[in-house]
């Protein structure tokens, strides 16, 4: 067992994973578009110790079709935008980060860089963002703005660029004021130093950005940015560009080869000093007995059909311990649980798995800090603009 | 209790020099907590809403970002979604620019606070073309200027054609039937304009409001056409009773041709204050403010935008400059940009004109004359004189109520709250408790029926 610490976050969509979670008992399918529905969710993580949530997201409406709307009534459909949920729960939280997912692919980059700032804020220090590109040609026709290649490497490529250029401009734009810009200083009048705010210039392929940011930096400096990653190109954005990447390994060796990528990727990108954390994303249906939870599964699954792109695993807390202590020897250094069922195998997760690996000493009994860097064991970041050391005089606060 | 209700709103101080940053309780224009303070006393207060402005790009004069104002603020939708969490009743009215963002985006944003707020939000409707703005956006700077009330209108028609995609009765959920959506085209859109061509289906179903309150800006006489025809309430700068009162009736003659009622759009002038025991005080406490606002520096800047030149060689407590302002074409960057006011006067050498004259006639120097003319619609006195004052300007129809603009972040609404309020509510003129819990409720304005509006 590695004595590096076990990191957990869990991925909220919905009524949960399954298709079928609306329909089960505890399930509250008439609730999803308000707060409160929400608000016990992450306040039930927060109280199994996780270092964070992901508010999952799309632009459009969703669709069991990978490549088109479909017409279907007989499952959950409709969401909130995921900022706006993440900013309305961070203030009735105080430990669990909060990441929405975001796409770059129509949203500005300039947005994004506001938004993630500013749930940065509203959570003193506990904002991210998952970044999510979109090569579904219904969700263009939703902006009417661009056309996306039809060939699929093609397509590839050019979300996952563009998506790396949108993560360099959202980032440069959180460092484009430094700490101290602010000063306040009667005695020139002055509010900002303006030599310490930054355009950022960038020129990209495919958008280009002067800056500064309208929001001062973060509390955190860089919120945390994460991407999901299951082939070479994502891959690589996960290494030049994420904090954290989430995988979907079928197996321990499966999840070896997929760490050896990302890892290769950021020594290519010279980040190989940096910490870049690699989470398994496992959607779990959980139950004390493990056959009880494996009869839940197929009582689910003959509802409505269910492939995942993460492994599915239904046993109990105990053997899912087990199997994620096999998993971390691959390199992870966490996992991202996608409860099948809400709220039930969330709370299986916070009140079944989180106990057990405590007993086995390997995840915290209290929050350890209080921002989402510090959780995940990251430094606050210099500002990459501050670079030289100034006269500072003259400034009052 | 027969007296004329108002409507009140709070203005959050943002990065105009009304906002003044050097004094002692000065505090954070940035931290969720002056946030969540304000939006407190404007809901102890039962104010209808909570206005936020917005900037794109920081604002710069002579070619440097402008240092003398509150620089840097939040993104408001996201900043409005947290103070719902902090907040029941208030109303929470985010400006988003139709320029620099597209419908079905906006459209998401705005349904999502409308239900994570439980019916209360706002959005304030701005346009902008600037080429300075738009170097921040990759489709920035596209927009001709004559195109931005077209863009503007069929922004807002759009965004309104997606939120009413959802009627409302959509959602079964029935566990026992797997039932889950009623209609299997929920949500559908399709919207072919000049401005736009999009179609598919919308992903929030129907917010509490249906469609946000929607305020309105402009002044101009597109702006007020737009106004009459799409928005629940103007924010105006329209200060004396007697041009309040020109404002309000031209603006509510024009409702008719669309088929609306005087009581369907609200006119909220933004309004500065300064209380006192006694009026001789309060007087001496606006003065006061206003020297803090229009220091020395900030005169000879505000002069420079209409100058459009480099005025930092001149002495403020001096005399005006005897050069004229130097005119250009819509098209030439100016000394001053990224403010709305930059364009606002439309014959620089006209107003140098008369200000030479007001200057001359009065004896006053260039800071003497700026905090003159840039003084807005300001009520002084002691509290009940005050609230006279306002009931005034609400019974003579000058307006339908006021969005108030504190000087000081995040403290600056209290002491009207606690002494102006319980008067107005004394009176009669102001609600003593919210009746309703959507801001369409406060502002008196009738539920959507979605059917009807599809």
């Amino acid at each position: 067992m590695p004595d590096t610490p076990l990191h957990l976050g869990v991925l909220l969509d919905g009524a949960g994973r399954h298709p079928a979670a609306w329909r089960e008992p505890q399930a509250r399918p008439t609730d999803l578009f308000t707060a409160g529905y929400w608000a016990e969710l992450v306040a039930e993580a927060e109280q199994g110790l996780l270092d964070l949530v992901t508010l999952d997201d799309t632009l459009g409406l969703q669709s069991a079709d990978a490549f088109a709307l479909d017409p279907r009534t007989d499952q959950v459909r409709g969401r909130l935008d995921a900022s706006m949920l993440a900013a309305r729960i961070a203030p009735l939280t105080s430990h669990v980060g909060i990441l929405p997912t975001v796409v770059v692919t129509h949203t500005e980059p300039f947005h994004v860089s506001t938004t993630i700032a500013t749930l940065d804020y509203v959570s003193s220090g506990r904002g991210g963002v998952q970044v999510r590109v979109s090569g579904r040609a219904e969700e263009a026709q939703l902006f009417g703005r661009r056309t996306l290649p039809t060939d699929r490497d093609e397509l590839l490529a050019e979300l996952f660029d563009e998506a790396a250029d949108a993560v360099e401009v959202i980032r440069r734009l959180w460092d484009s004021w430094e700490d101290d810009a602010i000063i306040r200083d009667a005695a020139t009048g002055r509010f900002v130093d303006r030599e310490r705010l930054h355009y950022i210039d960038f020129e990209g392929r495919h958008f280009s950005v002067r800056g500064p940011s309208i929001t001062p930096r973060p509390p955190q400096g860089q919120p945390i940015v994460a991407a999901l990653a299951h082939r070479a190109e994502p891959f690589a954005l996960v290494g030049t560009s994420a904090d954290l990447g989430f995988v979907t390994p079928r197996d321990t060796a499966d999840a070896r080869t997929t760490v050896g990528a990302i890892r290769e990727a950021q020594a290519a990108a010279g980040r190989e000093a940096e910490t870049v954390h690699v989470w398994a994303d496992l959607t779990v249906v959980l139950d004390d007995d493990a056959s009880a939870a494996r009869d839940r599964l197929a009582r689910l699954d003959s509802v409505a059909a269910y492939t995942d792109d993460a492994r599915v695993f239904a046993g109990s807390p105990a053997e899912l311990a087990d199997l994620m202590a096999d998993l971390r020897t691959a390199g992870l250094s966490g996992f991202r649980l996608r409860p099948a069922v809400l709220p039930d195998d969330l709370r299986q997760v916070t009140r079944g798995l989180v106990p057990e690996l405590q007993r086995r000493g390997q995840f915290r009994t209290g929050y350890e800090a209080s921002t989402l860097r510090g959780l995940l064991g990251l430094p606050r970041p210099a500002d990459r603009y501050a670079t030289v050391v100034r006269d500072r005089a003259g400034s009052t606060r | 209790m027969s007296r004329r209700q108002m409507h009140l709103a709070a203005h959050f101080p943002g990065v105009n020099n009304t906002t003044v940053w050097s004094e002692p309780e000065s505090g954070s224009q940035i931290e969720f907590s002056s946030f969540a303070h304000m939006a407190r006393t404007a809901e102890r207060a039962k104010f209808d809403f909570m206005f936020l402005a917005e900037g794109l790009r920081l604002r710069e004069q002579n070619g440097a970002i402008y240092d003398l104002d509150v620089v840097g603020r939040p993104d408001n939708a996201t900043i409005l979604a947290a103070v719902a969490a902090v907040t029941e009743k208030l109303g929470l009215a985010a400006t988003i620019s139709s320029t620099f963002n597209e419908p079905y985006e906006v459209a998401r944003r705005l349904a999502s606070i409308d239900h994570l707020s439980g019916g209360r939000a706002a959005w304030n409707v701005v346009t902008s073309w600037d080429k300075f703005t738009g170097e921040n956006f990759r489709r920035g700077g596209y927009l001709a200027q004559g195109d931005r009330y077209l863009r503007a209108k069929q922004f807002l028609d759009t965004v309104m054609t997606l939120l009413d995609s959802w009627r409302g009765d959509e959602i079964v959920a029935d566990k026992a039937t797997g039932e889950f959506l009623r209609d299997a085209d929920a949500g559908r859109f399709d919207v072919h304009v000049d401005q736009f061509d999009i179609r598919g289906r919308f992903s929030v179903p129907r917010s509490p409001q249906g469609r946000p309150v929607v305020l309105q800006a402009g002044d101009s006489d597109e702006g007020r056409e737009f106004a009459a025809a799409s928005a629940d309430a103007i924010f105006t700068r329209h200060g004396s009773l007697e041009a309040g009162q020109a404002f309000y009736a031209d603006v509510k003659r024009r409702l008719a041709a669309y088929g609306r009622t005087e009581d369907q759009l609200k006119i909220l002038p933004a309004t500065t204050f300064a209380l006192g025991d006694t009026q001789a005080e309060a007087e001496e406490r606006g003065r006061q403010i206003r020297r803090q606002q229009v220091s020395g520096q900030t005169a000879l800047r505000f002069l420079e935008q209409v100058w459009n030149r480099d005025l930092s060689h001149l002495d403020p407590d001096g005399p005006l400059p005897d050069i004229d302002p130097l005119v250009v074409d819509g098209d030439t960057p100016r000394v001053s940009q990224g403010r709305a006011a930059d364009r606002m006067y439309r014959d620089p050498l006209a107003t140098a004109r008369e200000w030479r004259e007001r200057a001359a006639a009065n004896n006053l120097s260039i800071r003497d004359l700026m905090t003159e003319v840039t003084s807005r619609q300001s009520f002084v006195g002691t509290p009940s004189s005050v609230a006279e004052q306002m009931e005034r300007f609400v019974e003579q129809r000058a307006s339908d109520g006021f969005i108030l603009v504190p000087h000081i972040t995040p403290t600056g609404l209290d002491e009207f709250a606690d002494k102006v309020v319980p008067i107005l509510q004394e009176r009669g003129s102001f609600r003593a408790d919210y009746t309703g819990s959507t801001l369409r409720d406060h502002l008196g304005l009738a539920p959507l029926d979605a059917r009807a509006s599809v």
